[in-house]
């Protein structure tokens, strides 16, 4: 069940060039894998969609990377801060899977961690821009991982075979993993103002059908 | 009385969050379905946000099938918003709409900045959707016209029982790095905290001038916020952006109001509207006028008040009331400035089907149930705690 609370600020700490934000549960659910949390950004109008990315008792876990203003706000809160948080949010991924491999890209490995722990520890690929931001696979141990030029794609290519994927990443990823595996899992990105289906902001067009992303996914899979 | 701004919640998505107003009004409905706007459809900026969402929509047919009746269980009032593309189209809307109970207002969005707009006036929309239903109709304006309260003035004089105000504002944001249009639309309407002061001075002149129920928006965050919005002259006030920022936002805004009232010793949020306008009769040129009342006797005709014989005491009831100057009743020059209103508001309540009025030898610009003005408008009491 969503709710909104105002959460303690635990610890703000650097992955890489990501920062983990570590904040204290409170009465909020931490829900499915591949659902999210609107995160208060200091000094902005709008909350920021943010994955959880760990869920450890008492705690949720959020991977951030400073894009603009709100998230760079967000890099920069300090623990013993507060924020609101409003969640769980939108759809999540099906964990009913009977052999799954996860596949991430860049931040989008956000969701991965807390999925990962809800699936038994499943195989893993990654791919990464650099070898810096490479250093966040540190949060899924066993990860295979790629970094530019190499994408992700190429050793999914080789593993896709009777494997159910689940993967998170910028949209030419997650287009290309669902050419590689149309029945794909995959969590899209879109911007919110809600994140509760209220403000129609976060369509996005899948197969020539706009999407509310925040009700309607931002996991979806082929019908 | 506390309501959502059009196309800012979903009931059915939040439920919670529509039965926590006091009226729950719906994204705007158009005669055919639309997809609405390309993405991107939401920038932020410093003070506000950007949308283009462009009336995304299911269309009538399926907002009367599926959606009305799960809307009517809501147990709030619900408005229905209505846009289109000519003035036909806002009368097929209220044709059909006026047939359907689960309706207790219609609103009829004459300001969207996202779409193309119908080329004829805000009051021959009006007019025309007066012909079609005998629902309370309110007309949302945009704040960007020279001087709203003369919009206000065609649209009351056209048959409008009230006005939202305002909606959104067309801006621009660009992308920080391309400094192209971040929104697929180029420009989109603008919301949020920076509206607040131009919503503000809609409502204080088109208060003034009309003397129209008014539910205003823009910019409403706190129950401080909503206590301006009584005092500049709004009889209910609409939360719009900040549902995105805070869907308990009804609920603590209406707590919030509630001590801001008692701080002011108003037992009610009807007490606080107006007073804004108890000292400022010598402020706009009309008023210096010789023969015009003194600023400290209440208003008479302040502006051009018309459609006088419309507010019939209704809302002075308030606690407050005696002592705030605002658009009265009465005056021969006013009725002169609009004969055929004065003259046609005299024919009174019970006069004239839906279907005499639709006879175009009618006028279509008189509203003859006041009652049910009264009822739909407010609902029973604004909910100050």
């Amino acid at each position: 069940m969503r709710s909104r609370a105002r959460l303690r600020v635990l610890a703000s700490e650097g992955v890489g060039p990501y920062t983990l934000l570590r904040l204290e549960r409170g009465s909020l659910e931490p829900g499915v894998p591949g659902q999210f949390f609107m995160l208060e950004a200091p000094g902005r109008l709008l909350p920021r969609p943010m994955s959880l990315c760990l869920a450890p008792a008492g705690e949720l876990g959020f991977l951030l990377e400073g894009i603009g203003p709100g998230t760079h706000a967000l890099c920069e809160v300090e623990a013993g801060d507060h924020l609101h948080v409003f969640g769980p949010l939108g759809n999540g991924y099906r964990l009913d899977v009977e052999r799954p491999l996860l596949v991430g890209g860049g931040i989008g490995i956000a969701p991965l961690p807390y999925l990962a722990e809800a699936l038994g520890d499943p195989p893993v690929l990654l791919g990464f821009r650099s070898e810096r931001h490479a250093e966040a696979a540190v949060l899924l141990p066993n990860a295979g991982v790629v970094v530019e030029p190499t994408y992700v794609t190429e050793p999914l290519a080789e593993l896709v075979a009777g494997h159910d994927v689940l993967a998170c990443g910028p949209e030419p990823m997650l287009e290309a993993v669902r050419a590689l595996a149309p029945a794909a899992q995959l969590a899209w990105e879109a911007p919110m103002a809600c994140g509760y289906g209220a403000c129609y902001g976060c369509s996005v067009e899948i197969d020539g059908v706009l999407k509310r992303l925040c009700v309607e996914g931002p996991v979806l899979e082929a019908a | 009385m506390i309501l959502n701004a059009s196309g800012c919640l979903d009931a059915f998505e939040a439920p919670e969050v529509a039965r926590s107003l006091d009226v729950f009004v719906t994204k705007t409905v158009t005669p055919q379905p639309r997809q609405g706007n390309r993405p991107v459809r939401l920038a932020e900026t410093e003070h506000g946000m950007l949308n283009s969402i462009g009336l995304e929509n299911p269309g009538i047919e399926a907002l009367l099938a599926e959606k009305l009746p799960q809307l009517a269980e809501l147990g709030v009032p619900v408005w229905v918003s209505v846009g289109g593309f000519a003035a036909t189209d806002y009368a097929e809307l209220c044709a059909t709409l006026d047939q359907r109970d689960e309706v207790a207002t219609i609103e009829l969005n004459l300001s969207c900045p996202n779409v193309d707009e119908a080329p004829e006036s805000a009051a021959e929309i009006v007019a025309a959707a007066r012909v079609e239903t005998q629902k309370p109709l309110y007309a949302k304006l945009s704040p960007a016209a020279t001087d709203v309260a003369e919009v206000a003035l065609a649209v009351q004089a056209a048959g409008a029982d009230g006005l939202s105000l305002v909606n959104t504002m067309r801006g621009l944001a660009l992308d920080a790095q391309s400094l192209e249009p971040t929104l697929g639309t180029e420009t989109g309407g603008y919301s949020g905290p920076a509206l607040k002061p131009i919503a503000l001075a809609a409502i204080f002149r088109c208060y003034r001038a009309t003397g129209m129920p008014i539910v205003g928006m823009g910019g409403i965050s706190t129950g401080r916020d909503a206590l301006e919005f009584f005092a500049a002259g709004a009889s209910g006030v609409a939360l719009g952006t900040v549902l995105f920022v805070d869907p308990d936002a009804p609920a603590r805004v209406r707590a919030e109001l509630a001590a801001e009232l008692s701080a002011q010793g108003l037992a009610q949020a009807e007490d606080a509207r107006g007073i804004a306008h108890r000292e400022t009769g010598a402020l706009l040129p009309d008023q210096k006028k010789p023969g015009l009342a003194p600023k400290t006797e209440p208003l008479q005709g302040p502006l051009r008040v018309t459609s006088i014989s419309r507010r019939g005491g209704n809302e002075d009831s308030g606690a407050g009331a005696r002592a705030i100057p605002r658009p009265t009743d009465g005056s021969s020059e006013e009725s002169e400035r609009h004969p055929r209103q004065a003259g046609a508001a005299e024919e009174g309540p019970e006069n004239g089907s839906r279907q005499d009025r639709k006879d175009p030898d009618q006028s279509p610009r008189v509203r003859r149930d006041r009652e049910g003005l009264r009822h739909a408008d407010g609902g029973p009491q604004v909910r100050a705690g």
